[in-house]
């Protein structure tokens, strides 16, 4: 039976792991390469790096980050952060990225998604939607929640998936950074809606959490970030959670 | 000991390199026929789509060589696809090194076939040693149903091929260099061969 998929995701700054508390106000935890490695080992089923300074400077700092932890860590990890065009995501799986994320420039230039389609395989393209429950309904937002949309999450996640994205990583700003649980309403409305994998981002707060957005938000994956790096839910301890809560699950 | 690995343009060679690297081995990437005939064994990946792949074999003339080689050969992924008769996706003719055809999921299932999961009725030398608990990692939208060939089994919605061999030919549906300590002791045992 497939397995539900726990993902600790690194948000990386000039090289180094950060992570916010509703993105902003970063705190530093660490070094992203042995940090992967540890999550490896304790039994990571992937892993997702996020560059969110992504400047064109930086590009090179990114790509040599890349195959340090393609070199050493052997389970899939995704890329994203300032991918906006075919040269950039092909620069990453070169590097050794086993697939790659975006997420404003699909809003940008949906095209995108059928042009990394034609070129690298769904399986390579993660597309990223933060959405965020307004008046008017879930409305996607970009740049870490800063710029709203008029686009509709779930119109927006059809429509991703029509154009070739491999899998959907959705992270509700409502429940990011505040450790209540997923958002598993709209998650089982996306995971129903779509035949692509969904993967749950924002809100894990305890391992009760894990177990809730793979049951009622019938996620395919769950992705959380501070908690693992601070080390509050060790991956070992939620797994074998999960396992006696009969959740199919890698040990 | 010569190991290749077969770098055609349409496989995350970077990655099976690494894997192998951490093994202690430097695989030669190469499409250069001399060289591949020359190996010890030779590992043949596979990423996209399975017409595209087979297009960048014809163009290097590697669909003509492939199926004469004598030494033991892994494929990987679509690598595995592509060692079958024919593909449904793109309707493509493969190599037809094993008699099978390619198929795609079950419309109704969620494509790909994305993450962690089982192999069972394991019937080669390739998962000798295995412990109990043993997943492995999959991404793929086409499978080989159970044939004659079929060394290890897993189900998503319908049992399919995990792993087949023939003969020298040995091949995987799921990605040995991303499956964690599990899959480095199956590239393992494919170079012990």
């Amino acid at each position: 039976m497939l397995s539900k998929r726990i993902i600790p995701c690194l948000d990386i700054k000039d090289g180094r792991t950060v992570k916010g508390v509703n993105f902003i106000g970063l705190r530093d935890a660490g070094d992203p390469v042995d940090l992967a490695e540890l999550y490896s080992k304790e039994g990571a089923d992937e892993l997702v790096f996020l560059d969110i300074t992504a400047t064109h400077e930086k590009r090179k700092t990114l790509l040599d980050l890349v195959t340090r932890v393609a070199e050493r860590i052997n389970i899939p990890f995704t890329v994203g952060g300032g991918i906006s065009e075919i040269d950039d995501a092909y620069a990453l799986l070169k590097a050794g990225a086993d697939k790659i994320s975006i997420n404003s420039a699909a809003v940008k230039r949906p095209e995108l998604i059928n042009e990394l389609n034609t070129h690298f395989g769904a399986q390579f393209v993660v597309v990223a939607i933060d959405a965020k429950k307004t008046e008017d309904g879930w409305k996607v937002f970009l740049r870490g929640g800063r710029d709203r949309t008029e686009l509709n999450l779930f119109e927006w996640a059809k429509e991703v998936e029509e154009r070739g994205a491999g899998e959907i990583l959705f992270t509700s700003m409502n429940h990011d950074g505040t450790k209540s649980g997923f958002a598993n309403e709209e998650l089982a409305r996306l995971s129903e809606s779509l035949n692509i994998p969904i993967i749950a981002s924002g809100g894990a707060g305890t391992m009760e959490h894990f177990k809730d957005t793979f049951i009622e938000g019938k996620s395919d994956a769950a992705l959380a970030a501070s908690i693992f790096h601070f080390k509050e839910i060790s991956i070992p301890d939620l797994k074998g959670y999960l396992k006696q809560e009969k959740i199919p699950i890698r040990l | 000991m010569k190991i290749v690995l077969i770098d055609y343009g349409a496989g995350n060679v970077q990655s099976v390199k690494y894997a192998l690297n951490r093994l202690g081995i430097e695989p030669s990437l190469t499409k250069d026929h001399n060289e591949i005939k020359s190996a010890d064994k030779v590992i043949f990946p596979g990423v996209g789509s399975a017409k595209a792949a087979m297009e960048q074999l014809k163009a290097s003339g590697l669909d003509e060589l492939i199926p004469t080689l004598i030494q033991p050969v892994l494929g990987i992924c679509v690598g595995m696809q592509l060692m079958c008769k024919y593909s449904e996706e793109g309707n493509v003719k493969c190599l037809g090194i094993i008699d099978s055809e390619v198929k795609k999921f079950k419309p109704g299932l969620k494509i790909p076939h994305m993450g962690w999961n089982n192999i069972s009725d394991l019937k080669s030398p390739l998962f000798q040693g295995l412990p109990t608990e043993h997943q492995v990692y999959f991404v793929h939208s086409y499978y080989v149903p159970l044939n004659e060939y079929t060394i290890a089994t897993t189900d998503y919605s319908n049992d399919f091929s995990a792993a087949i061999k023939k003969d020298n030919f040995y091949a995987v549906q799921f990605h040995a260099e991303k499956s964690g300590d599990i899959g480095e002791q199956i590239l393992e045992k494919f170079l012990a061969l």
